[in-house]
Parts: C-alpha cells; structure tokens; sequence
C-alpha cells in the first residue's frame, strides 16, 4: 500500500517504508559514522563504560587445542531444544536456535533433527545401501564404494514438513523463532548423485517411483517419484565437510533438495524401483494434510516459499531506540530467492530488504534490512518471492485456503503441516518482541 | 592415483564387454547381488497387494497376539494408551482432527505393511508373517472395515476398502 513517507530520516538516510525502514544501501552509502551505530541483538549485557586494563586471558598463555575442537564454554546455553529429552516411545523433534546464529549455513550440532523411534548407532563399515526392484542389475554399494564415485557438494535446506505447525493456531502462540520455525536448517552437502547409481542399475522404463527405507527400527519408508530421482537427487556422505550427523542420517541420507524433509531418508540403506507408490504410513497418514473441506493433500512433496524474520525476534530485546539490522532467513523448494519485503508496520508498507549473496537454489538466503526504531510499537514481517514468480501468501490467504485450528494448540503439536505465510512480530515501547498475527 | 584406477577399470569394462556394449560411464563399483539375497530386507508392499507374502490370519488369532504383544501400549482393544488408538477415530471435520486408521487411511496394505517393518516399537521385524495378517485382521475387524470371520492373506487384504480412500488431493500431480 502506498504511504506518504519522510523520504529521509533525521540522520539523513533515505527511508523506504513506514515505521523507519531505511534503504538497504543505507549503511554501505553511509559509511562507518553510521555502521557503528547500529545495535546488536543480544542476551550477553554490555559492560559500564570504565577505563580499557587486561584480563586474565591476555596475561598468560591459554589452554590446549583439542584434535576435535569445541566451541567457547560461554556459547554453550546456544543449543536446540528437545521435544523427547527422556527418549520415550515416540518421536523425538530437536529444533535449530534461528535467534541465537547468524549466517546462512546451521552448524552441524545445531542442525535439527527428528527420529520417530531414537538414533541408530550404526557402524559405516557394515552399512549396505541396496538397489533394486525394476532395475536392470540389482547393485549393493558399501559407505567405502560410495566414496569412490565422483561427488558433488551443494548447499540445501530440509525441512520438516510439519515445521511451523504452531502458526495454524488460531491465536498466536507465545514462542521464539526456534519452537515456531526451529524445524529447517541448511547445510552443504557432499555426496554421489543419485542417477549416477541409476546409471549403473539400469533402469526398467516401467519404473516411476522409488521406494527409499532406512536402517533405523522403523524402517522408515517413503515413495519418491523417479523424476526427482533423476533430476538433483543425492545419496549425501557429509554435512558441512563432515560425515553426517547421526541425527541427519549417519553414514548415509537420501538428499532430495527442496523436498519435505520425511522424504530425505536416514540411514538409508533401500532403494526399490517400482512402478506405483507404496502408500507407507508415513506418505498416506502423517505427512497427508487434512483441508478445512475434510479433504487431504497427499504427496505436497516442496517446501514452499517462505521468510521468516530471527533477528529481533522473541527473547531479543531492542534496547533502546535507535539503528538496527533487521535480517532473517529464506528459500524456496523451487529454487532462488529472488525479493525479500520487510514492513515495520504490520504490511501497510514495504521496503526491499539486501540479500545477501550468494542467493543458492534451494538454500538459506540471508535478508537484512536497516530499521531506525523511533521507540514505539512496530510490527515486523517479512514476505519472500522466488524465482518461479511464487510468493508468500498473507495470513488471510493461506487461512482462506488451509485453515486454522478450532483450538489453541500445544506449541509442540503438529495440528497440520506445510505452513508457508508470514510470521508477525510486534515490537512494543519497551522494545520486547511478541508474536502476533497481523 | 584416484583417476587412474578409474581409467584403467573403464578400460577393462570395455575390452571385456567389447565395443558397443553400453557400459555407463562410473565406476561401477556396485557388487551385483541376486533377489534372493535381497529378500530378507524387502518388505515393500504396495497397495495392489504386490509384495505381500504367503500365509495369512484372523481376527480371532489377532486379538490373541494383541493382547499380549501390543495392547501394553495401544491400549485395550486398541483404544489408546501411550501410544495412538488403533481402533476407533471421529469425523475429519476440522484441520487437524486426529488420523486414525477408521478415518483417514486410504489404504489396507498400509496396515499390513507398518505393522511387519515397524512394531512391536521395542522388537521390530521379529512378527511373523502370519502374526501380521492376524493382527492386520483383528485391527481391521475392530475398526469394523471386515467381518469377524474374516481372514487376511495376499488375496483378501487389497481388495478391503477403505473407507477414506477417496479422500485424498494430489497436491502437485507435475511432480510426479
């Protein structure tokens, strides 16, 4: 909506929307005058201004380097948050801090994960991937085989299809950015493309889906349509230059980029070629989502498009009027992020945010936005286009469409799945942040 | 070193399956292995009935086996406990309505299939084929979908009709 704005701001930089939104190229045109004073986002309090004298630390030589090196004992309270702690009989969900890193890639202690039945201690040496079914050479490859075979890397997001399953509450639920939106991370990925094994099978023309199974108790299963297979399928050996996490599918994973995370297999030791669907549990019940009609989706296969702001977010106070960056994640099962609009007023306006490069299909796009907060309530969103021309739908959109619950959920549930609108956080004059619809 | 041995075992492949044969270019570090090897691990089954072993089973066996092997955490008869009722389920008349197998499974196989390669939770895959049709036909029976009498086996069990069958939208058909 078009807005009658002050086109600059009292410092002089050139506001784009209501609310203070500054240019994106506010900060690089400006310099450090300004630059220095924006104001970070953090738990950690600033010390008094007092005279500059060494610490301990800088008076005696440190500690030992360590062969697998861990990070600072003051980052430790950084962690995800488990759903299933005491490892009872169902799954357990571990979700990604968005609000506390920073950057586009999830470290791989912080990467979420989800088992439906406890992490499997597998040893690599004895792990058999199979292909078979309609193929033309049934083939078994070992972790060592695999390595052998010339390897792509590439940067992907997974996300659980059921990752901000609170926001089909009815009202907003009172949470952080990691119980809302913790189940997505990015990493990058080293692995065999899965056509090259294809290749090797030989594939019956009858053949349409792949049915992939893990190792894990469950044998978890799910139906993949050959063309994804063939398109930019990987069998994924290493996560961010490692070998998986045991979470993320150690030492193997089926990496189906872009795709609802289910689908990228752990574990995963079974490829069957065939020519319809397997209808598993985990395709035809959990990850079918039920439409206001009664009705269901099956086989919704892409993460759609979608943005959320981290940075401030629940649990990140502004403290004090003043600059910020405001900045977040997005990407797309479709492919590049192509424009990110950021409003400080709950939608009535918009300004174009900075993507930080390199924009990857498939992967986390960094967005920053410089705000100068004037001290009062403000609401934040973000809204996400791709490549494909998709965009984010408004809440009222995807409400019209998909629905919200009758009750107020546990922020833990799952009421539906595929969530991709907007997220609201409102700012109030004391510069705490609460997540609203808007 | 590495694009060596790759070479010199392509070069191989080729005089061994001679000019014209279509080798893919790779490795080919895979190790055939015979279906029969595989069968231990293939426990596919598809909702046309194709995978579903021999033998079968009733209600009756069913409700045996239940009662010792499952009801400590799917309830008595199957209506809950700590773990999700297997009996029973109300209408789907909101967005996020429990799924029950009554209610919204599309499929019986699904039943079949879960059950072999997912449960007991503490001793998967260690049911017989023949306790998994009884156990799939005492659920069945229960949710009222067959008759008491009725036994499941390769032939019986895909042709059960479920009652949500239709239920379902293909939400993007281009993808598959």
């Amino acid at each position: 909506m078009a807005m009658t704005l002050d086109r600059q701001d009292s410092e002089g930089l050139e506001v784009v929307a209501g609310n203070g939104l500054l240019d994106r190229r506010a900060f690089l045109r400006s310099g450090a005058a300004v630059a220095g004073t924006v104001m970070g986002y953090t738990f950690v309090r600033s010390a008094a201004a007092a005279p500059l004298a060494d610490d301990p630390w800088s008076l005696g030589p440190g500690g030992l380097s360590r062969p697998y090196q861990l990070r600072s004992r003051f980052e430790e309270k950084i962690a995800r948050t488990l759903s299933n702690p005491n490892g009872e009989p169902r799954t357990s969900h571990a979700r990604t801090p968005h609000h506390l890193i920073n950057g586009t890639i999830t470290p791989n202690g912080l990467h979420f994960t989800i088992v439906h039945s406890g992490t499997p201690d597998i040893d690599p040496d004895k792990h058999r991937l199979v292909i078979h079914g309609l193929v033309k050479q049934p083939l078994v490859f070992t972790l060592d085989t695999l390595a052998r075979y010339p390897m792509v890397s590439r940067f992907s997001f997974v996300e659980c299809g059921g990752n901000s399953a609170p926001m089909f509450s009815k009202e907003p639920i009172q949470a952080s950015v990691q119980a809302l939106h913790g189940l997505v991370s990015c990493s990058e990925w080293t692995g065999v493309r899965l056509s090259t094994l294809l290749d090797e099978t030989g594939i019956d023309p009858k053949a349409k889906w792949i049915v992939a199974e893990g190792a894990d108790s469950l044998a978890l299963s799910r139906s993949v349509p050959v063309k994804k297979a063939l398109d930019d399928a990987m069998i994924a050996l290493y996560q961010n230059g490692e070998r998986l996490m045991p979470g993320n599918g150690y030492p193997m994973r089926l990496l189906l980029p872009g795709y609802e995370g289910n689908m990228n297999v752990k574990f995963l030791r079974r490829l069957k070629l065939v020519e319809q669907p397997a209808m598993s549990y985990y395709e035809t019940r959990t990850y079918s989502q039920i439409l206001p009609n009664g009705k269901a989706f099956r086989f919704y296969f892409l993460q759609e498009v979608k943005s959320f702001i981290t940075h401030p977010s629940p649990g990140l106070e502004l403290r004090g009027p003043g600059f910020y960056e405001i900045s977040g994640i997005a990407y797309s099962g479709n492919g590049r992020i192509s424009k990110v609009m950021v409003s400080a007023d709950g939608g009535k306006s918009w300004g174009e945010a900075a993507l930080q490069a390199p924009v990857l299909s498939k992967a986390f796009t960094r967005f920053r936005m410089p705000w100068r907060w004037d001290g009062g309530p403000a609401v934040l969103q973000s809204r996400a286009w791709d490549e494909g021309g998709n965009v984010q739908p408004t809440r009222a959109q995807f409400v019209a469409e998909r629905g919200e619950t009758r009750n107020i959920p546990p922020v833990l549930g799952f009421p539906n799945q595929h969530y991709n609108s907007l997220t609201s956080w409102a700012v109030d004059g004391k510069g705490e942040v609460r997540h609203v619809y808007a | 070193m590495f694009t060596r041995r790759v070479s010199i075992s392509a070069a191989a492949l080729a005089f061994v399956f001679g000019a014209g044969t279509a080798v893919a270019e790779g490795p080919n570090l895979g190790r055939p292995i015979d279906p029969a090897d595989i069968a231990p691990w293939d426990i596919s089954i598809l909702p046309d009935g194709t995978g579903l072993p021999p033998g079968g089973g009733t209600p009756a066996q069913g409700e045996r086996i239940f009662a010792q092997k499952c009801g400590m955490c799917h309830g008595e008869k199957g209506k809950g406990g700590v773990a999700a009722p297997v009996v029973g389920g109300g209408p789907i008349d909101r967005i996020e309505a429990p799924k029950t197998i009554a209610n919204f499974w599309g499929y019986s196989t699904t039943v079949f299939d879960f059950i072999r390669r997912a449960m007991p939770w503490q001793q998967p895959r260690s049911l017989t084929d023949n306790e998994v049709y009884a156990l799939t036909a005492y659920i069945l029976a229960e949710n009222k979908l067959i008759g008491q009498n009725d036994s499941m086996n390769a032939e019986t069990l895909p042709k059960v009709r479920m009652p949500n069958r239709d239920g379902f939208i293909i939400r993007f058909p281009d993808k598959i």
